[in-house]
This record gives C-alpha cells, sequence and structure tokens, in this order.
C-alpha cells in the first residue's frame, strides 16, 4: 500500500476520500447508520445491519453504514436515515424484520409512522464524541476524511515541540480521567526531563461502574486516540506508546488493532511519519480487572507484569515511570480533545465551558432516567440540564432523590444541588467529584446507605492491601455500613464513621483509598435521616434493606391463590378464597408475591 | 490429552515473546484463554518457563480479579454488579441464578453445566440490569426471565453432550 509521505499527500488523501464518501455532507445520497459499539450488538444490531446491507446493496444511491456509539443507549438497536438535504430520523429498538420494513416504508414514501424526528444534540457540543455515530469506525479513510490525522500533519510541519506544549497549556485542557491536572503541564514535564527512551500510555482501564465513555470513544473514534498519542510523543520526545485496557471490553480492543494495522499501513504510525523524520510505535496491552490500575503508578507497575500496587510518588511517572523512563499517561477522553484543539485552537477550545475549566466533558447516564446514554456538554451545564433535558427525567413518574457522580470515588448529590453548573470545582465543593464522568441517577426506592455499602463493597474488593488504612479502614466502614442495614446500628456508629473515613482519606497512599470515604461521607452528609431511620427506628426509608422490611397480606386479600403458587420458598398460607398470610420466618423477601398480586386487588405491601 | 494441546500452544505463545521482561500478565490472559483457568499446576510452568518464582505469578494472578483459580462450567453465568446494574435490581438477579442453580457467586454446578460469577461494571449500562452467559450479553433481564435462560442453556447443554 501507499504510504502518505508529506502533509500534502495527505491532505490530497483526504480529498480523495471525501469524494463521494457519505461523510461529506455533500454525497448526495441516503445514508443509513446503524449503531454498532457493544450496547447496539448486545441489543441485536449486527442482525439489523446484515439485514439492511443485503436489501440495499445492490443500489446506488444508498449506502449502509457500521457506525460507532451515537450516544442513544436506551434506544438500541439504533438505525439513523439521512435523506440528503433533509434532517435525519431514527428507527429505535427494532429488530431486523421491523427495521427492514419501516427503512424500507421510509424511504419509498419519505415517512412512516415508526420512525422518530431527529431532534439534534440540543445543548450538546460534542468535542472529544465528534466522529462517534457519523464515521465508520473500521475505516481510517472516513477518519481522514474528517480531517483526521490533520493535527499530526500541523504539528510535526509548523508547530514545533514547544509550540505543542504551550498550545496545551493555553487551552487549559485537564485529565478527564477524574483528577482534572493539566495536560499541557503533565507534557512540559515529560518534554523537561531528559531521557534517550520516553514513554506514552493511553489509560483505556475505565474501571469506574457506570461510566463508559471511553468504551464508546475507542469504539466509535479510535484514531483520534492513536493521532492525539502520535502528538503527545513528538511533544514529549517519546518514540513508543502503549494503550492498557480493559480486557472486559473485547469490542474496543479488536476496533483499535484494526485502526492501529490501518494506521501503520498508511506512515500515520512507524517510522518516518509523513516523512518527517518522527517514529512512533504503538502496542496494545490488556489490564487484567483491578480498579486500583486506574491510578497511573499501579498502571505502570501492572504494564511491568507485577500486581498493580501504586508506588510512592515523588518520582512522578513523568520523571520515572514505565521501566524507570520518563512516561506521560493520559486518559481515552483527555486525547481524544487533542487533535481538535490544535486544529482549531487554544482560544476556540477556551470559549467553551467555563474560566477554570474549559471544553466539555462527557457524561454517562445511567440507573433511574429514562434516556440512558452518553451526553458530551460544556462545562458549567447544570444537572437539571442534563438529567431532564438531556436525559428525559426519570421513568415511572419517581422523583429524583440523589445523582451520584463519581464513583467509588464520589458522592451522591441530593435533588436541592440540581442547578448546579458541573465542573471539576463544584463538584468537589459538594464532597463528590468529577471522576471519569459517570452519573447514576437514582430515585426514592434507592436506599442512601445502602448504596455508601455498595460502593464500599466495591473498593474493600478493589484496595491492593499495599496500605493499612485503606486495607483494614475501609473493611471496617463497609461492617459499619452493614450493621446499620441489618438494623444493628447505634448512634455511635455514625460518630466512628466518620472519624474513621477522615483518617482513611488522610493517611492512604493513592487516590483509592484517599477518596474511597467520599460515598460515606456525602450520604452522612446529606441524608443523615435516612441513617437515622435505620439505626433508631428500624426502618429503611426506601425499603431497599431486606432484613428491615416485611411482606404482609392486608385484608384487601381475596384468596385468589396466585401469591401462593409462585412463591419460590412456599411461605404464602391460606384457603381458597380466604385471606392468606406470610410465614415471616421462611420469607426471603425476593418480592415475587407483590409483583403478582393482580393490580386491582393490591393486598401485599412492604412495612 | 485436551491439557497436552494447551501446553503445547502455550509454549509456542512464549517462545514467540520478543522479551520475557514484564510478560507475566499477558501469558496468563493467553493460559486461561487456553486452559479456561489457572490451576496451581500450570502457573508452576509458567514460572519455570519464564524463570521466576511460582509465588510471583499466584501473587499476580490472585491480585486480578480476571483470572481465576477456580475451574468454570460450561455456561459461564455473569451478572454485572455495576452501579446501573446495581440500582435496577441485579443483586436479585444474582440471587435467583444462585438459588435455581444452586451455587454461590463464583461456584460450579456438580454437574458441571453453570458457574455463577459477579462482574466488574461492562459498561452496558443502556441494557441494565445485564448478564453475559459465555460471551453473549442477555439484557434489560427481570427475575422473571431466569428460568427461561437457564432452560434455554440447558437444552442447548443437552444438544451439545448428545
Amino acid at each position: 500500500m501507499l504510504k502518505i509521505n508529506s502533509a500534502v499527500e495527505l491532505n490530497a488523501y483526504k480529498n480523495k476520500a471525501l469524494a463521494g464518501s457519505y461523510v461529506s455532507s455533500e454525497c448526495g445520497k441516503t445514508v443509513i447508520y446503524v449503531g454498532m459499539a457493544t450496547c447496539g450488538v448486545a441489543a441485536g444490531a449486527e442482525a439489523v445491519f446484515d439485514t439492511l446491507k443485503d436489501e440495499h446493496q445492490g443500489r446506488g444511491d444508498v449506502i449502509v453504514v457500521p457506525t460507532g456509539c451515537i450516544g442513544m443507549c436506551y434506544a438500541e438497536p439504533l438505525v439513523e436515515i439521512k435523506k440528503p438535504g433533509e434532517p435525519s430520523v431514527f428507527v429505535s429498538g427494532a429488530d431486523a424484520k421491523t427495521s427492514r420494513k419501516v427503512v424500507s416504508e421510509y424511504l419509498k414514501s419519505g415517512e412512516s409512522s415508526a420512525v422518530l424526528p431527529n431532534k439534534g444534540y440540543g445543548k450538546q457540543v460534542r468535542i472529544a464524541l465528534r466522529n462517534c455515530g457519523i464515521i465508520d469506525p473500521s475505516k481510517i479513510d472516513d477518519y481522514i476524511a474528517a480531517d483526521g490525522y490533520a493535527a499530526l500533519a500541523k504539528v510535526l510541519t509548523e508547530m514545533g515541540r514547544e509550540g505543542v506544549i504551550s498550545e496545551m497549556k493555553k487551552s487549559g485542557l485537564r485529565g478527564r480521567g477524574g483528577a482534572g491536572f493539566s495536560t499541557g503541564l503533565k507534557w512540559e514535564f515529560g518534554y523537561k526531563n531528559e531521557g534517550a527512551k520516553k514513554y506514552i500510555i493511553c489509560n483505556a482501564d475505565e474501571g469506574d461502574p457506570g461510566a463508559f465513555m471511553d468504551r464508546s470513544i475507542l469504539e466509535g473514534d479510535p484514531h483520534s486516540v492513536l493521532e492525539a498519542m502520535a502528538i503527545a510523543a513528538f511533544a514529549v520526545g517519546s518514540d513508543e506508546g502503549i494503550f492498557y485496557i480493559r480486557a472486559e471490553y473485547p469490542l474496543a480492543v479488536k476496533r483499535l488493532e484494526t485502526a492501529i494495522e490501518q494506521a501503520e499501513e498508511l506512515g500515520l504510525l512507524g517510522e518516518n511519519i509523513m516523512g518527517t523524520g518522527f517514529n512512533f510505535k504503538l502496542s496494545i496491552n490488556l489490564g487484567a480487572g483491578a480498579f486500583v490500575c486506574g491510578e497511573e503508578t499501579a498502571l505502570i507497575n501492572s504494564l511491568e507484569g507485577k500486581r498493580g500496587e501504586p508506588r510512592l510518588r515523588p518520582p512522578f511517572p513523568a520523571e520515572s515511570g514505565l521501566w524507570d523512563k520518563p512516561t506521560v499517561n493520559n486518559n481515552v477522553e483527555t486525547y481524544a480533545n487533542v487533535p481538535a484543539i490544535i486544529l482549531h485552537g487554544a482560544d476556540w477550545f477556551r470559549s467553551i465551558g467555563t474560566e477554570k475549566c474549559p471544553g466539555t466533558k462527557v457524561f454517562a447516564l445511567a440507573g433511574k432516567i429514562n434516556n440512558v446514554g452518553l451526553v458530551e456538554v460544556p462545562m458549567g451545564t447544570t444537572l437539571r440540564e442534563i438529567v431532564f433535558d438531556m436525559g428525559g427525567g426519570l421513568p415511572d413518574g419517581k422523583y429524583l432523590k440523589a445523582i451520584q457522580t463519581g464513583g467509588p470515588s464520589g458522592g451522591c448529590i441530593p435533588a436541592q444541588h440540581i442547578d448546579m453548573g458541573v465542573d471539576y470545582e463544584s463538584l468537589g465543593s459538594i464532597g463528590s467529584m468529577m471522576g471519569s464522568g459517570g452519573m447514576i441517577v437514582m430515585d426514592e426506592d434507592d436506599c442512601m446507605v445502602n448504596i455508601a455499602k455498595y460502593y464500599l463493597d466495591f473498593t474493600m474488593e478493589e484496595s491492593c492491601g499495599k496500605c493499612t488504612p485503606c486495607r483494614i479502614g475501609n473493611t471496617r466502614l463497609y461492617e459499619i455500613l452493614e450493621k446499620i442495614t441489618k438494623g444493628h446500628g447505634s448512634e455511635e456508629d455514625i460518630a466512628q464513621l466518620k472519624e474513621l473515613a477522615q483518617t482513611i482519606k488522610s493517611t492512604s497512599l493513592c487516590g483509592l483509598g484517599n477518596s474511597a470515604p467520599n460515598p460515606v461521607l456525602s450520604t452522612l452528609n446529606f441524608f443523615s435521616d435516612e441513617y437515622l431511620a435505620h439505626i433508631n427506628e428500624k426502618k429503611c426509608p426506601a425499603r431497599n434493606c431486606k432484613e428491615l422490611i416485611r411482606y404482609v397480606i392486608t385484608e384487601k386479600c381475596i384468596g385468589c391463590g396466585i401469591c401462593a403458587k409462585i412463591c419460590p420458598v412456599n411461605c404464602i398460607l391460606g384457603e381458597s378464597k380466604k385471606l392468606h398470610k406470610i410465614d415471616q420466618d421462611k420469607c426471603i423477601k425476593c418480592g415475587e408475591c407483590l409483583s403478582k398480586c393482580p393490580t386491582k386487588i393490591k393486598a401485599i405491601i412492604i412495612e | 490429552m485436551e491439557n497436552e494441546k494447551a501446553y503445547v500452544l502455550l509454549d509456542e505463545f512464549i517462545g514467540g515473546l520478543q522479551t520475557k521482561q514484564g510478560a507475566l500478565i499477558s501469558v496468563l490472559h493467553k493460559a486461561q484463554e487456553l486452559f479456561g483457568y489457572l490451576p496451581v499446576d500450570v502457573q508452576d510452568y509458567i514460572a519455570e518457563k519464564l524463570g521466576i518464582a511460582t509465588s510471583k505469578v499466584y501473587g499476580v494472578v490472585t491480585f486480578y480479579s480476571f483470572f481465576t483459580m477456580q475451574k468454570k462450567g460450561k455456561f459461564r453465568v455473569n451478572v454485572c454488579m455495576g452501579t446501573a446494574c446495581f440500582v435496577k435490581g441485579a443483586e436479585n438477579i444474582l440471587d435467583e441464578f444462585k438459588r435455581q442453580i444452586g451455587v454461590e457467586t463464583g461456584g460450579i454446578s456438580d454437574d458441571g453445566m453453570f458457574s455463577v460469577d459477579a462482574l466488574r461494571c461492562i459498561g452496558a449500562c443502556g441494557l441494565a440490569p445485564v448478564i453475559t452467559v459465555n460471551g453473549k450479553y442477555y439484557g434489560r433481564i427481570t427475575k422473571a426471565d431466569v428460568t427461561g435462560i437457564i432452560s434455554e442453556l440447558t437444552s442447548k447443554g443437552e444438544t451439545v453432550n448428545a
């Protein structure tokens, strides 16, 4: 295959790739996109894609494109139809047969009752997700047609190493993995530390439960991350980069492998990139399931084949990292922003978001929310806009109790802060954190003590065990929470939780331990009444904690016997057409009886 | 016999490594893919081949949740316990699988047909609560779906055995 030997050749390649391509707005053809990220594939998108492709393959005026995450996970499998010069429409949640019918109907008549109008991204601004859902991630030509690798060409031919670093510093881009450290500064440290060998790492060990933006970027636009790593390598003075990616993300790994191969073939990675003498090679390393490996020194130990335990800092990785060489590590979403900043400039980037936090943030909306999916919004956007305007609010008419951000390192934000603009500082100020951008919406049925216990269970499991406060302290926190959820708590436990949490925060070795007590502290701060109800009244107000609830059959019972029949432990007794009773000693509180009691009767309640 | 072939393939993989330095985790990934799990004798073998102590190998195997020293069933039921799944009732679904199959989390049924595990977030939150069985996803499942999934798999298992 022909290599691209200069920036001019890249431009020529782009123009060729763009001609007639669906990436161009003037392609004049109808484009049918099928979302083929993990969520889509799991919901049956492959069958939908195959069927639509078979159906329309022969036609010159229609193209069927497998694309990445469109961001509307709740609507998978998702098909988007774009006719030339018309706003696009969606076909959502339909299997292959229905999709085929609806698409044909729409193509023929221009309308169908089963298609939904595309309302656009509303207040969203897509920088990191700019190509997701628009290009075919398995084709480098698509990426190049969408200005791909132009930033790398600009860096190599026009900007120089210092120029890149100063532009990145000026842009104010901060690490999207959670800590929010200045990316430009990190690169500068890497640049200033002398060494013949330096490493560039991409942290794709997205371990925060409920966050999936990094997976979506890698599945939907892998080249953007590759390009950014090459830019970082040039600036820092490195010739080798490594992806550290979760083994639980097989599709993302596959797309990355394809992308690396294609970029090497075209000479956009490897030796003498674009004829400039710059060399950069990339490899992929699979993680093995350890949350702590999101911490960069633990990640580096893992790359060296060791247990993923964090190292003492200093020295920082920029000075002495992988194999004791200067190492610069950034997260996937951070990298995905880089080519856009280089192409459009730091001033453009600063015009979006807030003064201290320029740019956008991708949030993964999940939990009790109608529109589960990814949204990318300018920093400073309020929680209300994210949850209600974009997320469509909560299902089943339930009310919002809390929004959890920052995963196991973050906290639960109560509904009263719904009008707060979101950035690193605002979240920190109320005891939560940005984290990687997971946002789990919780309603009245979620017990805050139980949620704190859930996260402590997680961090207790994931604590590497190296330092005592984290290893033992978090276990003790968990035990106290378990005691409270089982109805054995006392008010002293609350004081003890607070004291222990502060000790763990201030004495742990790494970020995992420093932040592990946050879910406890934030729920204690905002939902202390729930803790007290568990302790004093032995009640769980959300009716979540099994030890504190009872299923009871009321006088309304007509003795139909449905509940007795479906009870898995046969603990419901009673004669036909007479009041039934639940044997509380045998009941496992599975709730089956409640869900099957005829809606007209509703004889079963939870006490 | 089956294992002999796995050892040959593992040898080939280790032989093909550019450097043994730092390769332990990728070797363990390969071994688990070949053997299904990482029993002590496989760990001994890897230690010898890489010229490191078995204790080091054991230390790494037990550190990472992806590696297992427990044999898995023909059908590996993994219930995602990420936060989105958790608030949508994943715990009840895990309990139901454990109850119907008759195993604890991490265990394998007597006939070797099923193993049940709790999984870290797989990032398919749009399908919560979600489980995977041998890599295939079942999304938005309820407790009532569990019986159906188990019988679907059981009948598949019988066809494979026959």
